[in-house]
């Protein structure tokens, strides 16, 4: 070993450690003085706040671990909508992107170039402040198809009552677990004998009848509860009955998936045209189908390019739903970080969890994408 | 006479196939242009759903009429290729057809036609249109923020001169043109600095900033006559020493008496605000990413254990969380950590939060373009005896950063459009700007307007870097 390795590195190990001894001591006098104790036990306490939305049921009595419960299931609530709008816009717009025609091609181009152009955050006060402002009052709204009442206080979609809800969930796990059961038998079928089976089809047809059947015979029963305007003051008015999306919600979903479309389409379009043209050529020689060549050939090909740059811009998406707490939409920042730390005053604890839990979210995310590319890189001989 | 067959139009009876398509497609466009523009639905005689859907069914029948390969007109053979390739992009061009034509007549007259940008208060507003006077009221307040409006020539004349020394470049004749990566990489940061803190902030804060370039600079000129070996201990040494001794010792005095000057009226970082703030914090990000995501990058590629995994920990925390969470841990959590009576500017704590969150991303970039270099470079500099420090600066980084151009522009990109995030810790730019502005009292109701104007101006921005970025890509594009 010769000091030109150890110093540098006993150097680094030096400054950072002083740095957080700094730091540390710092933190420790300064919550001295305030009479502030370190630890986490404040998460039992009761909270003494309300939460606007919340997925499970929550009030100022019960605790804050339980407040931060309702802040973590409303920021995966915004993510996996707007992952589910993004990916689908995005896909959409990723194909026209590669149209050979002109219009279409063009009109994708615009709306990639100017959606990605302009920052998150003010896209998100355009839709909450601007757009969805515009929308009617309850009781001048239009119902869309007599059922949907989209207006300045939120978006009113019909509920199902279910009667025997668990019976229903079974069938469809159990459509589940017997498609993942043919799609083994057919990839071996296709090993063995070299007959394929049709297992989309299939798959297609497992998910429909089971669920059915659950109704047939199950005793499953579900009614729709479309909502009906209630007058609450001379003026104001409200719809009761069914589900109530805020407008926060559907903002920050809009404005997140608009814009996370624009990158995730540039992935695909990348994807695609990163297959090359001998690929389809060679495909198309040996007499596969268009069909054929596109799922047997192009497509396993592009999606090794696209699933990784897309899982990112899934994980970009669930960070940015944090700027949820510029429009008072209750997501973990705002109910935890914000309102619970503003109510404590313990900083470090509160942010500090909340590091760590986008943290923990995406070191995960990153595993398993690393997994992932091992597991479908090309491996060569 | 050839047979006419509608279903299959072909090239013999070119004329009649292409008189009819043509005038069905122009029919088409015809009525929904007069349904948008003038308001007359001159097919209102048909039943609803009918009338709402000829127009669709007449270009797409004219359409597949003129579909004809290999007609001999060129026209023709363009628009075939282009937007008529078969029944399904006939059918999404003519629907792209529509809907821009019926969304032009509501768009212009929101923008031009019902707008109103004269007089100066919210009555002349009374049109259907947006209010563009309100823009105009506001502007100043966009641009600048809470700054004083009798200083604002001080941001005016820096942001002037600090472009105008950018582009000093361009201009450089070839002799000049080797110092020009000097130039950029340390003067003229050094200038911008001195022009935001001396003429943007103002006050007694000047004196404490050009003693450190006057440090800097001298301890930089007299290095060069320093030999190699003592290079490291003397750039830690003495331009701290010189610093201490320019402010303690030498212009002790003279501090106080030109405090007493009429030096510059001190503007309040909290005062900062609009467009201008957004190009400050944008300007020093850059500047101060870009480094540490250098060393960042180099030390994830390092034999040692320890600088390795520091700087893995580092990159990995900072892109696993979202920035307004690194916002909010300097605003209320690093007060914490620091000692009572140390306060360090709101502006400045943004401004190293923002930056290191965007350094570990810059890290990832350039190390994907360190990966890309095959090992060649690497064995070929060292086989030439060059060290590690003398290899990278002129071998491989000069290489991969030329690849990572685009990555690197997109980091930037992300870096603009992350300033609005600022207003968590309670710097209005110009988002946040419009964002109080809307809540005025006077006012109220003008929303709209305020976001379109925001986006236009971030549009430009962006896709003008972008665009830049394309070009350099292009200009340092090397077969390899």
């Amino acid at each position: 070993m010769n000091i030109k390795k150890i110093l540098p590195q006993l150097l680094t190990l030096l400054v950072v450690i002083l740095i957080f001894g700094f730091f540390s001591y710092n933190a420790q006098v300064n919550m001295e003085n305030r009479g502030i104790t370190f630890g986490y036990g404040f998460l039992s306490q009761e909270s003494s706040f309300d939460v606007q939305f919340s997925l499970i049921e929550y009030d100022g009595s019960h605790s804050y671990f339980r407040a931060y419960l309702v802040g973590l299931l409303n920021t995966i609530l915004v993510s996996v909508i707007g992952i589910i709008f993004a990916t689908i816009i995005g896909v959409v717009v990723g194909i026209a992107r590669l149209s050979n025609n002109y219009l279409i091609n063009k009109t994708a181009a615009v709306y990639v170039e100017f959606f990605r152009n302009i920052p998150l955050l003010l896209q998100i006060f355009f839709w909450y402040f601007a757009a969805l402002r515009a929308l009617p009052l309850p009781q001048d709204t239009e119902p869309m198809f007599g059922v949907f009442f989209l207006t300045i206080k939120g978006f009113f979609v019909p509920a199902f009552v279910w009667n025997n809800l668990d019976i229903f969930i079974y069938s469809i796990i159990a459509a589940i677990i017997s498609i993942i059961f043919i799609r083994i038998y057919a990839r071996k079928r296709q090993e063995n004998e070299g007959i394929q089976t049709p297992v989309f089809s299939i798959s297609i047809g497992l998910l429909i009848i089971l669920p059915l059947l659950s109704f047939l015979f199950g005793g499953v029963d579900a009614s729709v509860e479309v909502p009906v305007i209630k007058q609450l003051s001379q003026s104001g008015f409200t719809y009761e009955g069914g589900i109530k999306l805020p407008p926060e919600l559907i903002s920050l979903a809009l404005a997140l998936s608009l814009y996370t479309a624009t990158f995730i389409a540039e992935c695909v379009r990348a994807g695609v045209q990163g297959v090359s043209k001998g690929q389809k050529e060679a495909a198309a020689s040996i007499g596969l189908t268009p069909n054929q060549v596109l799922k047997l050939v192009v497509m396993p090909q592009a999606l090794r390019i696209i699933i990784p740059p897309t899982t990112n811009q899934y994980l970009n998406l669930t960070k940015n739903s944090s700027l949820a707490a510029a429009i008072a939409y209750p997501d973990l920042v705002l109910v935890f970080a914000g309102t619970a730390l503003m109510q404590t005053g313990r900083a470090i604890e509160i942010v500090s969890i909340t590091m760590l839990t986008y943290l923990s979210l995406s070191i995960s995310i990153s595993i398993f994408m690393n997994w992932y590319n091992k597991k479908i890189a090309i491996k060569e001989k | 006479m050839n047979k006419l067959n509608f279903l299959q139009p072909d090239k013999n009876n070119l004329n009649t196939y292409l008189y009819s398509g043509v005038i069905l497609v122009a029919l088409s466009i015809f009525i929904v242009f007069l349904n948008s523009f003038f308001n007359k639905d001159i097919i209102s005689f048909l039943p609803g759903s009918i009338s709402f859907f000829l127009p669709l069914i007449l270009g797409f029948i004219g359409l597949h009429l003129i579909r004809i390969d290999y007609s001999g007109l060129k026209f023709l053979d363009t628009i075939n290729k282009n937007i008529n390739t078969n029944n399904f992009n006939a059918f999404l061009s003519l629907l792209i057809v529509f809907v821009v034509i019926k969304s032009l007549p509501p768009l212009l007259s929101w923008f031009i036609i019902d707008a109103n940008i004269a007089g100066d208060s919210k009555d002349v507003c009374t049109g259907s249109g947006a209010c563009w006077t309100y823009i105009k009221i506001w502007f100043n307040r966009f641009m600048y923020g809470m700054y004083p409006n009798a200083e604002q020539w001080r941001i005016n004349l820096s942001f002037i001169a600090l472009a105008f020394l950018g582009t000093i470049g361009f201009f450089a004749t070839e002799k000049f043109k080797k110092y020009l990566t000097l130039y950029y990489v340390v003067v003229y940061p050094v200038i911008a600095f001195f022009f935001i803190f001396f003429f943007i902030s103002g006050g007694p804060i000047f004196f404490d900033f050009s003693y450190g370039i006057i440090a800097a600079v001298i301890s930089i000129i007299i290095g060069f006559f320093i030999p190699s070996k003592f290079k490291m201990y003397y750039f830690i040494i003495v331009p701290i020493t010189l610093y201490i001794l320019l402010k303690y010792v030498f212009f002790y005095e003279e501090l106080i008496e030109l405090g007493k000057l009429e030096a510059l009226e001190w503007v309040e970082t909290g005062a900062w605000g609009g467009l201008s703030l957004t190009f400050i914090v944008s300007f020093f990000c850059l500047i101060f990413c870009f480094p540490i995501g250098l060393f960042l990058s180099l030390g994830r590629r390092s034999d040692f254990p320890i600088i390795k995994y520091f700087s893995i920990g580092m990159i990995e925390f900072w892109r696993g969380v979202p920035l307004i969470t690194v916002l909010f841990m300097s605003s209320v959590m690093f007060p914490m950590f620091l000692p009572e009576d140390m306060f360090i500017d709101k502006l400045v704590r943004v401004i190293i939060a923002i930056s290191l969150f965007e350094a570990a991303y810059v890290a990832e970039v350039i190390r994907g373009g360190l990966q890309a270099l095959p090992r060649g470079q690497y064995d070929a500099a060292k086989s030439l005896g060059m060290g590690y420090w003398k290899m990278h600066i002129l071998v491989i980084l000069p290489q991969a950063l030329k690849l990572v151009i685009p990555g690197i522009a997109n980091t930037f990109l992300a870096l603009v459009k992350d300033t609005p995030l600022i207003f968590v810790v309670g710097l209005l730019e110009i988002v946040g700007m419009l964002n109080l502005a809307k809540t005025n009292p006077e006012w109220l109701g003008f929303a709209m307007e305020g976001y379109v104007f925001a986006s236009v101006l971030f549009f430009i921005i962006c896709y003008a870097m972008s665009k830049y970025s394309y070009n350099l890509e292009q200009k340092y594009k090397t077969e390899r």
